[in-house]
């Protein structure tokens, strides 16, 4: 009896933890979209800056993973299809789940690695030292000054390094196919264009990494801001940025998949 | 000078990502019918669709002018409804054109291949192709050539 309410109450306590993480997380979400265009002093330098720091120092492991998933994919593909006569078909292979699936979700795992864990650690780190407070102090926001800026710079660089990924990824996947492999390069990329349409694979890509981006910068951001003002709570609150992220991009992707291609 | 630079090279990151979805749009995706202006709803009904899937292409002389959007039981004519968008453009298909559905090579995909008649007056929206023909189910075939064979032998 007394072990029978023990465990419920520590169930209920792990509900009621969770419900309010989850609306602390939410909290965080609304004030940053809410506050980050106003505020005094410019937003847009912090901005670029952010873009500068996620996006573009993102783009060198974005665009090599690219290349080599690529190319992989089309030595890969070609050996199976050519035993049945059909190595033409490669270019829609590698097109089709580049832009698909691996593209968006690939850049996505990449993404809360080398942004989403420097976010996370360098906003517990400012917590840790009370640079927070301090900005609090002297009447500066810290959610619309140091939150908002990185969490919109993740969300509008997610989507153009997934398209450069992708993009990379083809170029790959050409290169190996019709350079090495010896694909005739009409039908190569003739049956891409066949194959992948516009409205229904390169958006539906897109809209996928643009989620992806919303979900990894907001899980870095609440994981920095909520992380224990020590240097173990930073390496934890890394460690989970990347754990969380992952899992929920691979969770999403399923979900998104289901929605947009599964005809449900 | 710093904050410069910066400035430009996320000015060339944005450029870059737009150059790599207008490649992705252009050169993978040969962006054509879907976003090609507007459409126009045919609607025909076929004996059988056999393979027939939503998004398969719509074709006329071997060129692709639209796209099938929704198949479904018509419960009256116990006949398979397909329901296709075509191009705006593609505005001169006579009244008595028909539609067939075709594979591509031996093991390819199905589409619908419509072949113009003869007629003056054009098909609108809405309108139904009234000559079709179904697919080529490739197990009757077989069972048809088995019976006819058997027979020979006899």
């Amino acid at each position: 009896m007394n072990w029978c309410t023990e465990s419920m109450v520590s169930l209920g306590r792990w509900g009621v933890d969770t419900v309010r993480v989850m609306g602390r997380a939410t909290l965080i979400l609304f004030l940053m979209l809410s506050r980050g265009g106003g505020g005094q002093g410019a937003f847009f330098p912090l901005l670029v800056r952010q873009v500068y720091v996620v996006g573009v120092l993102s783009l060198v492991i974005i665009a090599v993973a690219g290349l080599f998933i690529g190319m992989v994919l089309a030595l890969q593909g070609y050996n199976i299809l050519v035993g049945y006569g059909t190595e033409q078909a490669v270019g829609q292979l590698v097109a089709l789940s580049l832009v698909r699936e691996l593209g968006p979700v690939v850049t996505a795992l990449l993404f809360a690695g080398r942004a989403g864990s420097a976010l996370t650690a360098e906003i517990g780190l400012m917590k840790t030292t009370d640079q927070l407070a301090s900005l609090e102090m002297i009447g500066v926001d810290p959610l619309r000054q140091i939150a908002a800026p990185r969490f919109l710079a993740g969300v509008i660089s997610m989507p153009i390094l997934a398209c450069i990924f992708s993009m990379v990824g083809i170029l790959g996947g050409a290169l190996i196919g019709i350079d090495w492999l010896g694909i005739y390069d009409g039908s190569f990329w003739g049956n891409m264009e066949q194959a992948v349409s516009f409205a229904d694979d390169v958006m539906d890509g897109l809209i996928k990494s643009v989620v992806f981006g919303v979900v990894v910068s907001w899980i870095a951001v609440f994981q920095g801001y909520e992380s224990m003002p020590t240097s173990e709570g930073i390496s934890l609150a890394t460690t989970r940025t990347v754990v969380y992220s992952s899992l929920a991009v691979l969770a999403l992707d399923l979900f998104l998949t289901a929605v947009m291609f599964g005809d449900l | 000078m710093r904050v410069r630079t910066i400035e430009i090279s996320v000015g060339l990151f944005l450029v870059a990502g737009l150059l790599a979805l207008a490649m992705l749009a252009l050169k993978v995706s040969g962006l054509s019918v879907s976003a090609g202006g507007g459409t126009y709803r045919l609607y025909a009904e076929f004996d059988n669709v056999g393979a027939l899937t939503r998004r398969a292409k719509v074709s006329m002389a071997g060129v692709t002018v639209g796209r099938v959007v929704d198949i479904e039981f018509d419960k009256n004519t116990y006949m398979a409804r397909v329901a296709m968008d075509l191009d705006a453009d593609v505005n001169t298909i006579p009244l008595d054109s028909s539609a067939a559905i075709l594979t591509t090579g031996l093991l390819g995909e199905k589409f619908v291949g419509i072949s113009a008649g003869g007629d003056d007056v054009f098909l609108k929206d809405g309108d139904l192709v009234e000559d079709t023909q179904s697919a080529v189910v490739l197990e009757e075939l077989i069972g048809r050539f088995l019976l006819n064979s058997s027979d020979g032998g006899d």
